[in-house]
Formats: structure tokens, C-alpha cells, sequence
């Protein structure tokens, strides 16, 4: 991993290169790929096509009026999430934005309480409170699901910093987009994990985009890419080619293995291209970028594709398999939106529970007077 | 008149003062190229250029300050907040900036900036972007706090806003944006900030709300005359500060009750304000405790059909009216 200064990186050739062949296959021979079996590979081949089969059919249920307010969807980004996932271990913990459904199922929860929670159910990862943004599951070490933009970033680096605090070996990822970088948050946050070695990564998944507003019209200097930015902190960094899954791995496992055996913080920025609007609402996404650049990101940076031809080269895949694949995630996915379908919406009084602690758990504390405000309820 | 939308009125005024004033100029995310997140701005920035509608990364804390210190030097900054709900991230700026510089440099200074965005629940955007800060950002001396309900009201009190040499925060709605109503055409059409407006005149109680509540006031109000000939007098505060003390006292002192009606939360909420100062001002003239109704006390939930019981409604200002007033339903 480097520390190039930005004059010397060229962001655009980074991110609009093709690949070769050969670049891809210099990875798999990267340790960590090496290293994995043919179940695994598939595993992420899977994972990834089911990310794409709940998005796919959340927008179909969303246009059915099944769900309100936003849907980001992750739809062209998915080797992010399970690239960087997959080389986590078990004292590993991720957090992320709002963008979340990729990140959620990349680390294992299930579709049936994904979709439940998009329908608004009692059944949901947040038993219908949260919604699209707000999915939360501490117990697969995920942390959410941000609404605010970048509000995300110091999180990870306090959860980083609690596992350092404990003696712990590990290390959080801390996902945001090209458009995050610009909150000061994230700048304080990235001073205070170099200077006190915090073990945490951020990892920037650029699609280019912050709604309408390309990387050019938000960033002062462009061509120094965003992960630059981390120089001024002396973090090392590192740029990706977000349809690599091997790429991905690899990389990710030096900036973890700088956290477990240097406690160093590491940034990542990897591109990567969102196919759909910003969210939903974003209906005129053609008006900032033009058909043909989605349509080539599609036809050639797609990560689903792109290591489907690398797992039926090295022999793993064949069509049909793929087809069972994906007929599999399809069914899935349907199956979810059955179970969300059927799933009870909250009943009205759960408005004021896990609002405070003390009051969902009598007796735990110590606490008197009053705490709810209500001088009469709806219901 | 014509009929236009709150937001063909709200762009309107911007558009205005635009024209009449080459300090004033808008900035905020997508606010330019993309013409708005719920299109306020549309077709501003084709009509106007770069230089008076400024698109800018998210950095609200950079922006909203920039802007602050813009206002010094006599540029009247108009800010959008894509959801007042993101002004947190530059609540420093606001609360530490904005509202004392005027009073610690001796009144040498002022700040005559306008933060404006849709701040409303309502929608199943979650709990992060369904704040309603209103009743915390009118908690600084030195802030002035604007919540129009209707497009005549918008399109008057953005053009006061602008005009007026204190920071402002224009609360709006995204469930207003769409609603239609005759508007004046009147350049210098300005509502002062501090003056409410009675939107429906009645004997027997008083309601008081701001944003849309307001509406919410005036359906309840259209039921109750119907199904139990009860005349309801719906006050609109348009501006929470400077607030309207006599109209509400007038008002409450012609019919005797009182109903507060707000979309915050409870504790600390505007109506809690007014309420203490209804029975410090009007004790006397009370035939019944001063009721006030409230979104639910928690954070918003994102369940589209329990979220929609979380915010007032019409059912539930009827039934404290009936209560009030001691009918059966
Ligand atoms: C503080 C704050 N400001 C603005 C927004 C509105 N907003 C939500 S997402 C977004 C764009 C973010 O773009 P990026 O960081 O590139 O992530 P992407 O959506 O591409 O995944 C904006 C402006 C917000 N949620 N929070
Ligand atoms: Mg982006």
C-alpha cells in the first residue's frame, strides 16, 4: 500500500481503466485469495447475486406502495461489501450509511427481517422503527445503518477504539461515500484515529456521485482522488477497482492486517458505480450522467459479472450453476417479501419502547420521576 | 391573485429578492445543477448563474458558516437545508455564531442570514430526518424562528426574512410543498415576522399551531362544526420569535379555551411557552386548563402507519376539543 502523494496518482485513469485480465488475476495470487476454498469463492459469488435479488425486489415492492420514505439501493457496488466483509474476522465489526441492504446481507442477516424492516414490521431488523437506513445488528458486529452523512465516521473509529481499550485484536470497518469525505467530521475522525492508532478502516466507496454532484463538482482537488486525502493525517491509503473482487480482498486484508499487528488506521477508496438513482426519489438520475456511462459500468466493471468469469475460468462455475444461483436468491428474495407481506406492522405502544433503557428494564437503575411527556396518547 | 404552490411561492420570493438585491444569493447541496432535492430552487440556477445559486458539497458546517460570515460584510445568504434535520451538523455555527455576534461585539455586528429547509415528520424518512428543531432553535436569544403553513404566508415572510438584518430559520414542509392557494403578485408583498394570522374565526375555543398543523387545526375545525356545530378559532403563529402575544391573548380571552397544537415533541415544546404565557396573561378569562397536543413523545418511527399516528392529526385534535369542551362524541 502506498503513500503516493497526489500529483503523482491519477484518479481518472484509476477509475474508468478496464481491466485486464492479467490485473485480475494478479490478485487472486495474493495470499488471502490464495488461501480460498472453492465454497468460499462461490459463498461470495452467492452473497453477492443475493444482494442484487432483494434490491431487486424491494424497488418492485416499493413500487407497489409496500414501503415509504427512501430506498438507497446498492445495486453495481456489491463486491464492496462482500469483498471487504470477507476477510473479517470474528472481533471484526463494520459500520455504514444509509446505502446499507449490501452491508447487512454481507454480514448475515437475513432477508426475510431486511425486508420486514423496509415494509415497516414488527418483524424487521429494527422491528419496523428504523427503516431502509437504519438497519442495525450488534450481534453480527454491524453497527448500522447512518442516516446522516457521514455521521457514521467517528462511530468507527470509537468502535476500533474499544476494541484497542479492551485488549482486544481487531478492527472496524467504516464505510462512506465520495460525498461524506467533505463533512469535517470524517477529518477529525481521521486525525484522531492516526494520532492516537486507532485500528479502524475506512473505506470509501466511491460511485462518483453524491446525489447529483459529481466527484469533480464537490472535490477541490479531484485528481489527488479522496483517499489522499488520508496523507495529510499519515494514514496510508490505498485505491481499489471496486469490481475486483479479488482486488478487494487483498486489499482490505493489508489494511486489516495493519490493524491487528500495527494498530494503524488505513483508508481505502474504491471505485465503484451505483446503476440506479440516488435513492428512489431520484428518478431523473439520466440528467447527471448519461445512459452510455452507466451503460458501460454495466456491461464492463459489473462485480457480479466480473467474478462469475473469474470463478467459471478457474473451473468453479458453469451457466448453469449460475442459473441455480440465481433462481435460489430470486426465490429467496420472494420468500422475504412473502414474510414481510404477512408480518404484523408494530402495534401503536411500541412508539415508546427502547426509547430509554431504564424504562424497558424496571428496576435496573437508578431513576426516578418522570420521563415521558405525554399529556394524552393518539391510541 | 394567482394560484400557485407554496413551492411556486416560496421560489418566487426567492427569485425576487434575488432580482432586487445583488447580495442576496442562495447555497446549498443540489440546489443548483440538480434544482433542488424537492425542487424549490428549480430553474433558478439556469435563470440566475453560478454566482447567486451555489451548489455546494456536504459540509454544512463549512457552508452555513461561510454564510455567517458572508452576512458581515452585507451579503444576505439564503441557505438550504435539504432537511433542517442535517442543521445539527452545523450547530455550533448556529447556536454559537449566529445568535451572539450581534450581542458580544456590542451590536457591531450582524448576521443577516436565512437557513431554510423542510423541517417535518410525517413522511417514514426515520428518526434521523424527521426532526421539527423549532422550539430549539427559538430557545437562543438571537434567533428568529418562521413556520408558514400556507403559499400566501411563505412567499410574504421568506421576502420579510431576507429583508431583515437577524439570522431567520424558515421551517417548511415537505407535505406543504404541493398545496396550492392565492397568492399576491406584489413585489414588495412582506408579512412582518411576529404577526399571526387568524385563519378561521370562531367563539367557542381557540387553537393555536404553526407549519402544518395549522391545517390539521383547520380539518379538525371544519369537523367539529359539522358533527357538533362547535365554532373553533384557528390561530396560525407564522413566527414563533418573535411570537404574536397579542393575537393569542385576544383570541384566547374572546372564547375561553384553549388547544396548542404542534408537531414537536412535548418537553420544552413551543406550546409549552405559550401556555405559560396564556396563564400568567389570561388566568382570568379561562373556562378550562390550557390543553396542548403533540407528536408522541419518542423518536420519530419509520413505520409508514404508526408513524402516521405519531404526529398530530385531525381524529386526535377533535377528540381533545371534545374533551375540552366536555362533549361526548
Ligand atoms: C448531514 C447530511 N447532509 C445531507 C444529507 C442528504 N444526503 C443524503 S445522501 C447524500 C449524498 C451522499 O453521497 P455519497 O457520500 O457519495 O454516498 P452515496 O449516496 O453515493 O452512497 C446527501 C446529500 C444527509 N443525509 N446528511
Ligand atoms: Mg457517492
Amino acid at each position: 500500500m502506498s503513500t503516493e502523494t497526489p500529483e503523482t496518482h491519477d484518479f481518472n485513469k484509476g477509475r474508468s481503466r478496464t481491466l485486464e485480465k492479467a490485473d485480475i488475476f494478479d490478485y487472486a495470487k495474493d495470499p488471502v485469495n490464495k488461501a480460498m476454498t472453492v465454497e468460499e469463492k462461490l459463498k461470495c459469488f452467492t452473497d453477492m447475486v443475493r444482494i442484487r435479488k432483494f434490491e431487486q425486489a424491494a424497488l418492485q415492492s416499493y413500487q407497489k406502495g409496500k414501503m415509504g420514505g427512501f430506498l438507497h439501493l446498492y445495486i453495481g457496488q456489491e463486491a464492496t461489501a462482500i469483498g471487504t466483509t470477507s476477510v473479517l474476522g470474528d472481533n471484526d465489526h463494520i459500520i455504514t450509511a444509509y446505502r446499507d441492504h449490501g452491508h447487512a446481507l454481507a454480514v448475515g442477516m437475513e432477508m426475510n427481517e431486511c425486508m420486514a424492516e423496509l415494509f415497516g414490521k414488527y418483524t424487521g431488523c429494527s422491528k419496523g422503527k428504523g427503516g431502509s437506513m437504519h438497519y442495525f445488528d450488534p450481534e453480527k458486529g454491524f453497527w448500522g445503518g447512518h442516516g446522516i452523512v457521514a455521521g457514521q465516521t467517528p462511530l468507527g473509529a470509537g468502535l476500533a477504539f474499544a476494541l484497542k481499550y479492551k485488549g482486544i485484536k481487531g478492527c472496524a470497518i467504516c464505510y462512506l461515500g465520495d460525498g461524506a469525505i467533505n463533512q469535517g467530521v470524517f477529518h477529525e475522525s481521521l486525525n484522531l484515529a492516526s494520532l492516537w492508532d486507532i485500528p479502524v478502516i475506512y473505506v470509501i466507496e466511491n460511485n462518483g456521485y453524491s446525489m447529483g454532484t459529481s466527484q469533480q463538482r464537490s472535490s477541490a482537488f479531484p485528481e489527488a482522488g479522496l483517499a489522499a486525502r488520508a496523507n495529510s493525517y499519515k494514514i496510508n491509503f490505498d485505491t481499489v477497482h471496486g469490481e475486483n473482487l479479488y482486488e478487494v480482498r487483498a486489499k482490505t486484508n493489508i489494511a486489516v492486517q495493519r490493524a491487528y499487528e500495527e494498530c494503524r488506521p488505513s483508508v481505502l477508496e474504491i471505485f465503484t458505480y451505483r446503476y440506479y438513482g440516488h435513492s428512489i426519489a431520484d428518478a431523473n438520475h439520466q440528467r447527471y450522467r448519461t445512459k452510455e456511462e452507466i451503460r458501460h459500468y454495466q456491461e464492463n466493471k459489473d462485480p457480479i459479472n466480473v467474478w462469475e468469469q473469474i470463478l467459471i475460468e478457474e473451473g468453479h462455475l458453469n451457466v448453469d450453476k449460475v442459473k441455480e444461483i440465481d433462481k435460489a436468491a430470486k426465490e429467496e428474495a420472494k420468500a422475504a417479501i412473502k414474510f414481510a407481506d404477512e408480518s404484523p406492522f408494530p402495534p401503536p405502544q411500541e412508539m415508546l419502547s427502547d426509547v430509554y433503557h431504564s424504562v424497558d428494564n424496571p428496576g435496573t437503575h437508578t431513576n426516578e420521576g418522570e420521563i415521558f411527556f405525554n399529556d394524552q396518547l393518539p391510541f | 391573485m394567482a394560484i400557485i404552490t407554496y413551492r411556486q411561492a416560496l421560489k418566487d420570493a426567492l427569485a425576487e429578492e434575488i432580482e432586487r438585491d445583488e447580495n442576496v444569493f442562495i447555497m446549498g447541496e443540489e440546489v443548483a445543477q440538480y434544482n433542488g432535492a424537492y425542487k424549490v430552487t428549480e430553474g433558478l440556477w439556469k435563470r440566475f448563474g453560478d454566482k447567486r445559486v451555489v451548489d455546494a458539497p456536504i459540509s454544512e458546517a463549512g457552508f452555513i458558516g461561510l454564510g455567517i460570515g458572508a452576512s458581515f460584510l452585507g451579503l444576505r445568504p439564503v441557505i438550504e437545508m435539504m432537511f433542517f434535520s442535517f442543521v445539527y451538523v452545523a450547530w455550533d455555527q448556529a447556536v454559537n455564531n449566529a445568535s451572539t455576534v450581534r450581542y458580544m461585539s456590542g451590536g457591531k455586528v450582524n448576521c443577516p442570514i436565512v437557513i431554510r429547509g423542510p423541517a417535518n415528520g410525517g413522511t417514514n424518512v426515520g428518526a434521523t430526518h424527521s426532526h421539527t428543531p423549532e422550539n430549539m432553535i427559538a430557545n437562543f436569544p438571537g434567533l428568529k424562528v418562521v413556520c408558514p403553513a400556507t403559499p400566501a404566508d411563505v412567499k410574504g415572510l421568506m421576502k420579510s426574512s431576507i429583508r431583515d438584518n437577524d439570522p431567520v430559520f424558515f421551517m417548511e414542509s415537505t407535505l406543504l410543498y404541493g398545496n396550492e392557494g392565492e397568492v399576491p403578485e406584489d413585489e414588495d408583498y412582506l408579512i412582518p415576522l411576529g404577526k399571526a394570522d387568524i385563519k378561521r374565526e370562531g367563539s367557542d375555543i381557540t387553537l393555536i399551531a404553526h407549519g402544518g398543523c395549522v391545517l390539521t387545526a383547520l380539518k379538525a375545525a371544519e369537523k367539529l362544526k359539522k358533527d357538533n356545530n362547535v365554532d373553533c378559532e384557528v390561530v396560525d403563529l407564522r413566527s414563533i420569535r418573535p411570537l404574536d402575544k397579542a393575537t393569542i391573548l385576544k383570541s384566547v380571552k374572546k372564547t375561553n379555551r384553549v388547544l396548542l397544537i404542534e408537531e414537536n415533541k412535548p418537553f420544552c415544546g413551543i406550546g409549552a411557552q405559550i401556555s405559560h404565557m396564556i396563564q400568567r396573561e389570561a388566568f382570568d378569562y379561562l373556562d378550562a386548563p390550557v390543553h396542548r397536543i403533540s407528536s408522541v413523545d419518542s423518536p420519530a418511527i419509520y413505520s409508514p402507519p404508526i408513524e402516521k399516528i405519531q404526529v398530530p392529526d385531525a381524529r386526535l385534535v377533535m377528540r381533545e376539543v371534545r374533551n375540552i369542551l366536555q362533549i361526548k362524541a
